[in-house]
């Protein structure tokens, strides 16, 4: 299916004059970073749908108290496997595809430093996800202890659960790959006179997000191996009846679990700092600030794990170790947000799509920085740990962070990719639809959870009965309005009006990429660019 | 008999009709969230029936006006931007502006202060949490797959039983039941046992698990822990005198196929009501133990509870060994 789909939005051929395989040979075989990267992000999309479905299976049974579709083990398959596809097959895929497309272009080089450990990290994700999904139509049925994994349920799990472990060893085999070939072509591959100062936004934030992957994706192979040995090898890492502590696997997981989290956050403020200058015809405010910003966030996401656990037992020193260096997050992301505030202040601003996804991330990024804040005080915690309040804050930070960047980069970079420009009006429709509905969908599940219902839970208390419905319906609204998001992106494939090689000539666009053609070049910079 | 029952804690629908359009709720609610004062409304924290309960609730209020503050400022900033500097209406960039050390430093420097003056309140708050000193009662609290279990010690020891969702709700919530949960009363937060304690009293509870992780949360006592197997987490509570009543909340921690299905509901009587109630449970206890001179364990406590459904039979100790 990605194979069908990468081809319909291949970009047009016009520059096979360098031996490139054609056909299905060119998608399965291929080193170039700009196929690669397309078909990451295809995949990405083909992801992102079949998450989407499922959340919608989940709003559909949420819609009213009493169960109506699925029965409670379906619905909590299903909010496991929502959550795993859209972390590991939806929201990473994406950025690694934007790097993959866009990093090369960005510091002056042909390609990626490593193109053939590039296909490879490509394409063990089908067969990670295939492993994965199938596992819906075994006896038993897909993984249902959440994405977390926590034992000693996970451990209940039938024949579910040495297929998920495997699927996650394939996605961290994955990630590490591209991780560390992202981190190779930036080191060697920059043209002359980049240095690392005057290297774009984006390319910093996944540089530092490379270093993080590359240091927390073995920690949750461990984690889930040490699972798969004490369900199948009689080990008791985890099980207090043989000296283990179920608790350790939590520690571990939430070592990975954090910095895995700005993994799929830092990517984005890349993003968002290369939109707001193009579009606000002034350079980024305070751009080293911003990246030291990004690197002491990276570097404290590695001591805040514990806030994941205040409610299962922690002596007193670790609460308050760990509710004041997760407080201290709130200074580093406090500094990006006001440079990009300072950046569109006193600029000449302009509305095309992109900038409208950017400017929507930074108010509702916003407030997940602000409910994340709350979940910071320990006390406080006790009351919203678990409860639909968290699920409205990591959504806010996921959804119109995360993947409001993504489709911002989509809109910024479409043209160059395609060669075409897209539907304007369809494109400023999605947007709307989508920003409209996003908050519909997660703004009542603060009520929700503050009010006191629980997470993971297919059917609840008839006083929650309104706000679920709101939010099923912005949820169905929502979903809905992304159908446009591909139509658009078939359409502009196909063809268009032809995108000039600065593509925003009106803006302020600057970096490297707008010197190439667009499309670019199979080869991208066959000759390195000087840079003054 | 058995304390006043009316469900004033968590009353259904109390906020239909009076709702703000979705688009207008994020402000008005957010005002309006202040105003109420009393436990949840639908769409805040319940303020709750214990000090601490309180204090966490002027804690989330404190940060929620805090945030609610940096938003005006921030979101006013980016908001007068959106609508003076459009390049719609002439306006020219000032390239120029790069960077400020001094505006930078200074919006390092705020947050760190207003971090702080969050973070002492907070941090005296854990201490209190943290003291289990001085506790008049201790129930162990187990959870089941998916069932919680309350054994108490001290003066009610020796009562043991377990609580279960009640029938009503259990036939309502099957798939495809048929039944309206609207027309079950406290659907999904009504159990055939409530955990029975007496007001003004400052109860211990000893928490664990007998399988999975569950998570024991009571919203009106700010009350909500992990229920470990293998190991115990304490917490402590104590209801105001005059807040007798029926407490309802929710097992907090996915714990398998039933995991929305196992609540907790606590049954505050005043003290004098308490002793009472323990001594009919002690003298079931001799009763049920009389013919056969067994050890406790066969009890079938809780008959004085409301609406009970057929006794639940107590498990024998041995099932309780951890893992």
């Amino acid at each position: 299916m990605a194979q069908d789909l990468a081809h319909d939005t291949a970009h047009d051929s016009h520059d096979d004059h360098n031996h490139a395989p054609t056909g299905i040979k060119r998608w399965l075989f291929s080193t170039n970073h700009k196929d690669i990267g397309t078909m990451y992000l295809v995949f990405s999309l083909i992801m992102f749908f079949i998450g989407g479905a499922m959340a919608m299976v989940i709003r559909a049974e949420l819609f009213k108290p009493g169960l109506q579709i699925v029965d409670p083990e379906r619905f909590n398959q299903m909010t496991t496997m929502h959550a795993l596809i859209m972390i590991f097959g939806a929201v990473m895929p994406s950025f690694v595809g934007l790097a993959n497309w866009m990093v090369p272009l960005q510091i002056g080089a042909p390609d990626m430093a490593l193109p053939r450990m590039n296909n490879l990290s490509f394409w063990i994700l089908p067969f990670a996800f295939t492993i994965l999904l199938s596992t819906l139509l075994m006896p038993g049925g897909a993984p249902a202890a959440g994405w977390t994994m926590y034992p000693p349920l996970v451990l209940q799990s039938g024949d579910s659960m040495p297929m998920l472990i495997f699927a996650v060893h394939l996605m961290g085999a994955s990630s590490i790959m591209g991780a560390i070939n992202i981190v190779v072509t930036i080191m060697n591959m920059r043209a002359p006179g980049m240095n690392l100062l005057k290297m774009p936004l984006f390319c910093w934030s996944w540089l530092i997000t490379a270093y993080l992957l590359i240091a927390v994706m073995p920690v949750l192979a461990g984690a889930v191996t040490m699972l798969l040995t004490d369900h199948f090898f009689g080990t008791s890492f985890f099980n207090a009846g043989g000296g283990g502590d179920p608790l350790m696997f939590e520690h571990v997981f939430w070592f990975f679990g954090h910095p895995e989290v700005y993994i799929m956050i830092l990517p984005a403020f890349g993003i968002i700092s290369e939109i707001l200058p193009t579009f606000s015809r002034k350079p980024l405010f305070g751009a080293t600030s911003m990246i030291y910003a990004i690197a002491s966030i990276a570097f404290l996401s590695f001591i805040v794990w514990g806030h994941h656990m205040f409610v299962d037992g922690m002596p007193m020193a670790a609460q308050l170790f760990f509710m004041m260096s997760t407080m201290l997050i709130a200074v580093p992301t406090g500094v990006k947000v006001f440079n990009w505030t300072a950046t569109m202040w006193r600029g000449s601003l302009s509305f095309e799509p992109p900038m409208l996804f950017a400017i929507a991330f930074l108010f509702l990024f916003s407030i997940g920085g602000f409910s994340g804040l709350m979940l910071a005080l320990t006390p406080v915690d006790f009351q919203y740990n678990n409860t639909y309040f968290v699920v409205a804050h990591f959504h806010y930070v996921l959804v119109p962070g995360a993947i409001f960047a993504v489709m911002g980069a989509v809109y910024y970079w479409l043209p160059k990719w395609t060669g075409h420009m897209y539907n304007m009006t369809l494109a400023k429709t999605h947007f709307w639809c989508s920003a409209i509905f996003v908050n519909v969908l997660f703004f009542p599940q603060h009520f929700l959870g503050l009010a006191g219902m629980p997470r993971r839970i297919p059917d609840y208390a008839v006083q929650f009965t309104d706000w679920n419905m709101v939010s099923s319906i912005g949820g169905f609204a929502f979903g809905a309005s992304q159908i446009l998001f591909v139509i658009l992106i078939v359409q502009c494939v196909r063809g268009g009006q032809k995108a000039t090689d600065a593509v925003w000539d009106g803006a302020l666009p600057t970096g490297l990429e707008w010197t190439l053609s667009s499309p670019p070049p199979f080869h991208s910079f066959t000759v390195a660019p000087e840079i003054k | 008999m058995s304390a006043p029952a009316s469900d004033i804690q968590r009353p259904h629908g109390l906020f239909h009709g009076r709702l703000p359009k979705a688009a207008a709720a994020l402000a008005a609610c957010a005002l309006s969230a202040a105003a109420v004062a009393n436990t949840s409304n639908g769409y805040n924290l319940p303020v709750g029936v214990t000090q601490m309960s309180r204090d966490i609730y002027d804690l989330h209020m404190e940060a929620f006006w805090i945030c609610v503050g940096i938003a005006i400022v921030v979101f006013g900033a980016m908001i007068y931007s959106l609508v003076k500097f459009r390049a719609s209406q002439g306006a020219v960039a000032d390239t120029t502006m790069l960077h400020s050390t001094k505006v930078e430093i200074a919006w390092t420097i705020v947050p760190v202060v207003i971090l702080v003056v969050m973070a002492i309140p907070a941090a005296e708050l854990i201490l209190k949490m943290e003291d289990m000193r001085n506790s008049d009662l201790s129930i162990r609290v187990t959870g089941y797959q998916w069932k919680w279990e309350y054994q108490y010690m001290d003066a009610g020891a020796g009562i043991d039983y377990f609580s279960t969702l009640k029938q009503d709700s259990n036939f309502a919530r099957q798939l495809h039941s048929g039944i309206d949960p609207n027309s079950v009363q406290n659907y999904l937060l009504d159990v055939d046992h409530p955990l029975v304690v007496p007001s003004g009293t400052k109860v211990r509870i000893i928490l664990t698990s007998a399988d999975v992780i569950h998570a024991w949360y009571v919203p009106d006592f700010a009350l909500k822990r992990s229920a470990v197997p293998g190991f115990i987490n304490e917490l402590w509570f104590k209801v105001d005198t005059g807040k007798e009543g029926i407490y309802r909340g929710q097992c907090a921690a996915l714990c398998g196929r039933d995991h929305g299905f196992m609540p907790v509901v606590v049954d505050v009587r005043t003290p004098d009501d308490f002793k009472k109630w323990v001594e009919e449970q002690k003298a079931q206890i001799k009763q049920a133990a009389a013919p056969t001179t067994e050890a406790p364990g066969a009890e079938a406590p809780g008959a004085e509870a409301p609406g009970t459904d057929a006794p639940v039979a107590a498990a024998p100790r041995s099932a309780q060994a951890l893992n």
